[in-house]
């Protein structure tokens, strides 16, 4: 077999497959292999949603520099099932090696025997293990790296289980033993790095902020992010609420008590916790919501991604109050904004939000550990006096916050409008002043918001814009372009925007990508920074951008 | 400990003289002092309605929150500081309407704090629509052709989810009123009191006389027996009161959480420990 890609210093595989076939573990030993390999790699998936059958993938980009965004070109596709070849039609091209059992795949694709193979074995249920070894050899993974991949993975299943596992995998290694092996360079430094993905991200950097209570409902795509918090057990209480309704609620009382606390959720489960967000407003709590976000309306693909909640996000809960939202496009900057978003949200008493998405959330790619800063720990709580009031007005309208049972004043806290004692009040001169205290927050929250990050020339003359998850697939455009006069803007706070913003597009030609038919950022920037984006790509179908996708529509503005 | 030490003299109280709610403030400062519980230990968790006025006429914390949610927050306290007692007073409508869900769920949980329902049977702040407890054929502007669902029962409810106390007071009889609560109070886990309290204003039909002529104290019943408790609590006219169902042995919500387990601090006392992120950073060099 003749693989193009042989001599490329980076190739694009594809695992296709369906659901309940094992093919998460795949990725992950394969994810893992290429990495302890000395391979930087990436992996994205698209999957459908269930729990058994259906056509899912796995984008998996192995290569000598670092990478971390979702292409459409697939340089090796292996077909885990029959349907994988119908199902990754569009992903495949000209060059595409194809890969898969004898039976499934015609003359012009590697047919090889997996399903034989795994019989040898124990059954079909090793037919991945053998792909998998098959690949890693064609990569030139040491088998040894690949079994102690095997190991951890199927250790717990208990030593019968894991040696016909390695069986299996030496059998792969065997298929492709004869092949013109594939050559990437290796980095040596990847070995020593950290695999990460989204969610983990942001669940580490909620740990490194102080997270200490979380109350969800399971919902795809923040379960992840939930799941790894529930494993934190002896640092951070995780509670499954019985609706995202009682979820906020109960990270409000958390939060109340003095836990900096948080929520996962996605768009129509955070629709239920907009009443909520109102009471954080009101009683200026201090909460985390991440909203991973898939499209929508309702239901919409509960397993694809958008960027469609960030007005829901942005206008959520009844009242005027000062909030900030995040949308991280790097893993270090999701676990830096983790932090921050809740270092912000104890300063102000406020919500915070951060944005994620399906496509980031599962997001994996490799980092060096330095890569993930971890801000300085600071201290929002107060001891509290007798005279201790609640809402004690100040300049800034931040009053210091006690919580029960640190020093001995009463913490009283209100939905309904209140004195500064935090009982309830109809002073209507006391309630204009409520009302200011709780806004003007937002104007040093402004001196403090994060500038959109520019990459290229400040006098470029073309600006690609985007937001949260799109950094990826438009920063490497933008790198292969390498023109001077083109630039990459990208926000990771949206609300509220740094004040010089209109600064960054003024006088450009400026191009938004977003993975919505409103262009939410778009409209954002004119109504907060007065600046009118002039051509939006938007996309909505539920997939990411891809690279070249990116790159296309630049050479039509351009 | 007197029960003055709960008076908040300052308080701009909301409620029509001769409101049933006075009763019910009365016996739980009663009791609260009965059992020496400090106000900076106490905290109240309320949601909307007459009865979520409560806290801000009794010296402690308040957490005031929305209509139906107050048991979501009230867990988020105990959750993150055990050492607090934690009473949650709600009205029917707050509690059985919109929180019915949360009720469920509370009672399942088995949150250690006491859960106060001052039931009127009507709505009060909202004038005088039917609430899930009143009765068959009650007549308000909303309901005009009277009520015709049946009335919910918060005491079979609570004792079929496995509530591992389960009372119910009148308002009209404070003393009995502040030894139930004081059991309750006392008791390990959720516990729930029903509190049965005219609205002198919007329900002309289950007045002080009416309760005191369809209510009667439970006597020689043995509330460790379920299935009795659950018989007795079915009956409807005349309503019996006092503590239908209690299991001691329960496990509550908070001793399951395993961050208490070798640590007691309550987690505001916790600091940030970086080299625990930085370990499982770390971990992720490796499968």
């Amino acid at each position: 077999m003749d693989f193009k890609f042989k001599n490329k210093d980076e190739v694009t595989l594809v695992l296709g497959g369906e659901a309940g076939q094992g093919i998460q573990t795949v990725e992950q030993i394969l994810l893992w292999s290429f990495k302890m390999a000395g391979y930087h790699v990436c992996a994205s998936k698209e999957y459908m949603s269930r729990v058994r059958g259906g056509q899912n993938s796995t984008q998996i980009r192995v290569s000598s520099r670092r990478v971390s965004a979702y292409r459409e070109h697939t340089d090796l596709l292996v077909a885990l099932s029959p349907g994988a070849l119908e199902h990754l039609k569009d992903r495949i091209f000209p060059d595409t090696v194809i890969m898969g059992d004898e039976e499934d795949v015609d003359e012009k694709a590697l047919g090889l025997p997996f399903l034989k193979l795994a019989q040898e074995v124990g059954g079909p249920i090793f037919t991945n293990i053998i792909a998998a070894g098959a690949v890693c050899n064609l990569f030139q993974v040491e088998g040894e790296i690949f079994n102690r991949c095997l190991s951890a993975m199927f250790s717990r299943k208990g030593e019968e289980i894991l040696q016909k596992d390695i069986l299996a995998g030496e059998k792969g290694y065997q298929l492709a033993k004869s092949w013109d092996k594939v050559n990437i360079k290796k980095d040596p430094s990847v070995k020593s790095q950290v695999l990460l993905n989204g969610s983990e991200a942001v669940g580490l950097g909620s740990l490194a902020g102080g997270c200490k209570f979380i109350s969800s409902y399971p919902m795809t795509p923040s379960t992840p992010l939930q799941v790894f918090l529930a494993e934190q057990k002896d640092t951070v209480v995780f509670e499954q609420a019985e609706d995202e309704i009682a979820a906020l609620n109960m990270s409000l009382g958390a939060s109340y008590a003095g836990a900096p606390s948080m929520v996962a959720t996605s768009g129509s489960g955070f629709a239920l916790m907009t009443e909520a967000v109102g009471l954080s407003g009101m009683i200026e709590t201090p909460v985390v919501i991440y909203i991973g976000m898939r499209p929508g309306p309702a239901v919409g693909l509960p397993t694809r991604t958008s960027q469609e909640d960030l007005d829901l996000a942005l206008y959520s809960g009844p009242g005027e109050f000062a909030r900030a939202i995040f949308a991280p496009g790097r893993l270090e900057d999701a676990y830096q904004l983790s932090q921050q978003a809740f270092h912000l949200a104890e300063k102000y008493q406020i919500p915070v939000f951060i944005l994620s998405d399906q496509y980031l959330a599962d997001l994996h790619y490799n980092l060096p550990e330095d890569d993930l800063v971890d801000l300085e720990p600071e201290k929002y709580l107060v001891k509290t006096h007798q005279d201790y009031q609640r809402y004690q007005l100040t300049p800034d309208g931040i009053s210091p916050r006690g919580v029960p049972g640190h020093g001995n004043g009463l913490v009283v806290v209100d939905a309904d409008e209140h004195d500064p004692a935090g009982h309830i009040t109809e002073d209507l001169e006391l309630r204009s002043r409520m009302v200011e205290k709780r806004y003007q927050k937002l104007e040093n929250l402004k001196k403090e918001a994060l500038p959109p990050t520019l990459y290229g020339e400040e006098d470029c003359e073309v600006l690609l814009v985007g937001w949260g998850s799109t950094y990826h697939p438009l920063e490497e455009a933008w790198r292969k372009l390498d023109r001077i006069d083109l630039g990459f803007l990208h926000f990771q706070q949206l609300y509220p925007l740094h004040q010089d913003t209109w600064k960054y597009l003024e006088g450009k030609k400026t191009v938004i990508y977003e993975n919505n038919i409103k262009g939410q950022l778009a409209n954002l920037l004119k109504l907060e920074a007065g600046v009118e984006i002039q051509k939006k790509v938007l996309k909505y179908n539920g997939m990411p951008f891809s690279v070249e996708e990116v790159l296309r529509s630049v050479e039509e503005v351009i | 400990m007197e029960p003055e030490v709960y008076d908040l003299p300052e308080a701009d109280v909301a409620w029509c003289p001769g409101c049933g709610n006075f009763g019910i403030l009365r016996a739980l400062k009663l009791a609260l002092s009965d059992l020496k519980i400090k106000p900076e230990d106490l905290v109240l968790v309320s949601g909307i309605g007459q009865a979520g006025k409560l806290p801000h006429y009794l010296k402690g914390h308040v957490f005031n929150g929305l209509h139906g949610r107050s048991l979501s927050p009230a867990t988020g306290i105990k959750a993150a500081n055990p050492g607090l007692t934690v009473v949650d007073v709600s009205g029917d409508g707050c509690m059985y309407g919109e929180g019915g869900n949360h009720f469920l769920h509370t009672i399942r949980r088995n949150v250690d704090l006491t859960n106060l329902v001052h039931n009127n049977m009507v709505y009060g702040l909202t004038k005088g629509q039917a609430s899930p407890t009143s009765q068959r054929d009650f007549h308000t502007p909303l309901q005009v052709e009277g009520v015709f669902e049946e009335p919910f029962n918060p005491l079979t409810v609570a004792i079929a989810l496995g509530a591992g106390f389960v009372a119910r007071a009148f308002a009209g009889d404070v003393e009995n009123t502040r030894e139930i609560i004081k059991q309750a109070l006392l008791h390990k886990g959720y516990a729930l009191v029903d509190i049965f309290q005219p609205c002198i204003t919007f329900n002309r039909v289950n007045t002080y006389q009416w309760f005191q002529e369809h209510t009667y104290y439970l006597e020689d019943h043995d509330p460790t027996d379920r299935e009795k408790a659950f018989r007795r609590a079915s009956e409807t006219g005349p309503y019996p009161l006092g503590v239908f169902y209690q299991d001691q042995g329960k496990k509550t919500f908070e001793e399951n959480l395993s961050i208490y387990r070798e640590d007691e601090r309550p987690l505001y006392q916790r600091e940030v420990n970086p080299d625990v992120v930085r370990q499982l950073i770390r971990a992720r060099k490796e499968l």
